[in-house]
């Protein structure tokens, strides 16, 4: 370590004006800590990060079983969703009550493409608490009155949400880039939550769970013998053994670009969206853009949270950012404004793109840029949960640790004359739809 | 057991250094002890408006974050009713512009005009966004409008109204700089990959020459004790009809402060509470219903809150919440009902406990409340709560003259 200040520094020869010496983060050794894989009796291959403090653990069950391979819309997700809501064994009480008695969290998530479920609890609790994730996962029933109280609270639930700006044009601007028949661009109605039949789910969870692609994900302080425990609970159900049905959608842009909506008429402020359809990490320039999407909007040292929130104050808070979806992305700048000032912010997000088209990036700009973006990515590494976090990212995306340190590399090496020629492809307005929802 | 080793600088300034060589990253937190509870009622919003001016330039350093992300560092800044905090997280090398950057802020701000103009606007984009914005955004103004009286929990952090932060002038803003923040109301937490030698040297150098100010003494106006029970009707235009209703509950260091913790798991901790079981499973009377307080300093409030499922009539829905509490009342919850909150508790902490950032930042809350070692004894003041402690103060504050309920009506 380097940072011992010297003795000889009297107080009074202190001058604050000037900034103490710094390591350039860029110059930092980076390394993303490699973790065990192994896979259980049935191929189910498991990632472990063993580390940290404090006993807990975390396991994350991955199934591909998200939107993309439902038939129906909102079948993934109300099937992830009902997972924890009764087996033959137990209802949906005792399954909450079992968990919460160790105070173990379990929770899921349907996205796109994938679906999960997630524990988290103190290592001393693992082994009561893995046989009953099993269970969920091969014996759950989907009762009708549960789905019944579901419908009816999600129903309720997107009521609310769409009185909200923001959730409106979230869902629009999916809709605009991808296409409504795109699994990242539909979006839910009343009536689909209508239209859900139990015996569809069985079907969906019969396939995509209980017979389904499982990956497991396991970080924190794990017991010693975590890989016996997995592989007693989960090496012999019948996962990872059909093939998973090749499901294409093509997508279906839509053709305006400019919308203007009004969805609360006396609402105060107005959601922007404006966004690109844009190419994932398999891209060659997908780092590259990172870069430059960080001195657009990626950070509140960006230049659009410099210009339209620390000078003209028009908003609480503006970003852009790349999607994080496997196979296509979006490059989507967001940003909730005063209604009175939403074309005037527009307006300013567009003298941003074109500034960065026209000049290079200062070298001061961009040496700050890459030390916040090192810096914050060894921050980013810091604790076991963080770490699985990325190599789930990389694993999903069928990528590996090298593009870790492509990356790096990248944020070190990209010069401003390249990211002024990225800007000069990608950051140009009629590339871009455009969206206010009041 | 969180170690932590704490030092006085000659103007008061309270350090605490907890060492963790575990991580290459450094977080320097400063707690100020300055929140919305401090405002004058005519200047409310004011805490947190000057939290981001904080960010607006020092008197050597025209600007705070850019150093900082230079350096590798990330931060950002909070505002409660009872206190206002700030935190930066960067590698563990750079660690002294952390130190540079929080004390030239501290030594004093620049107060430009300009920074104040523009946060203005940012924090009533703020307001917008959160709180008018929103269907129900303003349950929780009401709320604190009709439970509080006299204390100045009355108003929420961001403020009683929009023209309050609007009419912020310079002045107010020096006043404020010079009352509160000064290092005998601050504490300083370093943790991570640190030493405290080094933090001694660091602070010293940096901080150690501001000059002391004065001990903020707070003597706030106290809330009566409430005598009859209030409800208040709303209507607005929103989907569906909201029920909120509040109990005082005790403060932050008393022992009623951890049953009242354990009291709003029972009722709405997770997918097996009481209320969650009851009255959105079994009897449908809410689609979504939670149970909370805040974690107040000063005496709180405990919270039911839900959205009525459409058709439920508002007063079977209040009857239902009541039978509930009337419950816990009248009968002593089993062991193992008790068992899983004390489980969940420990859990909870074990987990909040993982980061750096979040051990540091409770550090500096519970030097605030008095001593950071607090944090190693939470636990077992959870431990030590029996069944009957439940029921006692269960019977306690559920008494219809301490409540309040806010009755929203959808248009």
């Amino acid at each position: 370590m380097q940072t011992e200040c010297s003795v000889e520094y009297k107080e009074d020869m202190i001058n604050r004006t000037v900034a103490p010496p710094i390591t350039d983060a860029v110059a930092f050794d980076l390394r993303l800590k490699p973790c065990d894989r192994y896979t259980l009796d049935n191929q189910v291959p498991v990632y472990a990060i063993n580390a940290g403090a404090q006993e807990v653990v975390m396991i994350e069950w991955v199934f591909y079983a998200g939107n993309w391979y439902e038939s129906k819309n909102i079948i993934a997700g109300t099937t992830n969703f009902l997972l924890k809501n009764g087996t033959q064994q137990r209802n949906a009480y005792s399954i909450n009550e079992y968990f919460e008695f160790y105070g173990a969290y379990l929770n899921r998530s349907c996205y796109n493409e994938t679906a999960t479920i997630t524990l988290h609890c103190l290592n001393k609790h693992v082994a009561e608490l893995l046989p009953v994730v099993a269970e969920l996962l091969t014996e759950s029933i989907f009762p009708e009155q549960e789905l019944a109280i579901y419908k009816q609270n999600q129903k309720q639930r997107l009521e609310v949400n769409l009185k909200k700006c923001d959730f409106v044009s979230n869902r629009l601007i999916d809709e605009y880039v991808y296409g409504f028949h795109h699994p990242y661009g539909k979006y839910t109605s009343t009536l689909d939550y209508d239209a859900v039949e139990r015996t569809e789910l069985l079907a969906f969870f019969d396939q995509f769970y209980k017979h389904g692609k499982c990956m497991v994900f396991a970080a924190g302080k794990l017991p010693d013998n975590i890989d016996q425990q997995l592989n007693r609970v989960f090496g012999s159900l019948p996962l990872n053994r059909t093939t998973l049905p090749a499901v294409n959608y093509s997508l279906n842009p839509s053709a305006e670009k400019k919308y203007r909506i009004i969805n609360d008429k006396e609402g105060v402020q107005g959601a922007i969206r404006i966004a690109q359809p844009f190419f994932n990490r398999h891209h060659p320039d997908f780092p590259k853009v990172q870069v430059l999407n960080n001195i657009f909007g990626g950070f509140f040292g960006s230049r659009l949270m410099s210009n339209i929130r620390e000078d003209k104050g028009y908003t609480y808070g503006i970003h852009s950012y790349l999607q994080n979806h496997i196979h296509h992305s979006a490059w989507m700048i967001s940003t909730e404004a005063g209604r009175d000032v939403c074309e005037a912010t527009i307006v300013e997000v567009y003298k941003e793109m074109e500034s960065l088209r026209k000049e290079p990036v200062e070298q001061e700009e961009l040496d700050l840029v890459k030390n916040y973006m090192i810096g914050s990515l060894l921050g980013d590494l810091d604790g076991p949960f963080q770490i699985i976090g990325r190599w789930k990212t990389y694993i999903l995306n069928g990528l590996d640790e090298q593009y870790f340190y492509n990356s790096i590399d990248t944020i070190r090496k990209v010069s401003a004359e390249e990211l002024q020629t990225l800007a000069q492809q990608h950051l140009n307005r009629e590339k871009f739809y455009e969206l206010v929802v009041v | 057991m969180i170690t932590f080793e704490r030092f006085v600088l000659d103007n008061g300034l309270k350090v605490l250094v907890h060492e963790d060589h575990s991580t290459p990253m450094a977080v320097v937190n400063i707690m100020y002890d300055v929140g919305a509870r401090d405002e004058n009622p005519n200047k409310t919003g004011f805490a947190h408006l000057f939290e981001h001016l904080m960010f607006g330039g020092s008197i050597h350093i025209p600007d705070y974050d850019e150093p900082l992300q230079r350096a590798g560092g990330e931060n950002n800044a909070y505002t409660t009713n009872d206190l206002t905090n700030y935190y930066c997280q960067i590698p563990a090398e750079n660690i002294e512009t952390a130190f540079w950057l929080e004390s030239d802020r501290m030594l004093s701000l620049a107060f430009s005009k300009k920074s104040l103009e523009v946060q203005r606007k940012v924090v009533c984009e703020e307001f917008k966004e959160h709180y008018l914005n929103k269907p129900y955004g303003d349950v929780w103004h009401k709320m604190r409008e009709l439970a509080y009286t006299k204390h100045p929990y009355r108003w929420m952090t961001i403020g009683k109204e929009l023209s309050h932060v609007e009419n912020a002038h310079i002045d107010d803003v020096k006043q404020f700089f010079f009352k509160h923040y000064r290092p005998v109301n601050a504490i300083l937490v370093v943790a991570g990959h640190v030493t405290v030698e080094q933090v001694k040297q660091l602070s010293q150098k940096w901080f150690g020459d501001i000059p002391m100010g004065e001990k903020y003494m707070r003597s706030l106006p106290q809330e009566p004790l409430q005598t009859e029970k209030r409800v208040q009707e709303v209507h607005a235009a929103v989907p569906l009809d909201a029920l909120i209703k509040t109990w005082h509950m005790d403060a932050r260091l008393d022992k009623g402060y951890y049953v009242a913790d354990m009291i709003t798991e029972i009722l709405g901790g997770g997918g097996s509470s009481r209320l969650y079981q009851k009255l959105v499973k079994e009897k449908q009377y809410f689609s979504n219903l939670d149970c909370y307080h805040f974690g107040s300093v000063d005496a709180g409030l405990l919270t039911v809150e839900g959205k009525l499922v459409k058709g439920v009539k508002m007063e079977d829905a209040v009857a239902a919440i009541d039978e509930e509490i009337e419950q816990l009342k009248s009968t002593l919850i089993a062991e193992p009902e008790l068992q899983k909150i004390k489980n969940k508790t420990e859990s909870v902490i074990a987990f909040e406990d993982m980061s750096i950032m979040s051990r540091a930042n409770s550090l500096a809350m519970y030097e605030l409340l008095g001593d950071a070692n607090m944090m190693n004894t939470e636990l077992q003041k959870y431990q030590d709560i029996t069944t009957e402690d439940i029921q006692q103060y269960s019977q306690k504050i559920f008494q219809p003259n301490n409540s309040n309920a806010l009755l929203y009506y959808a248009n």
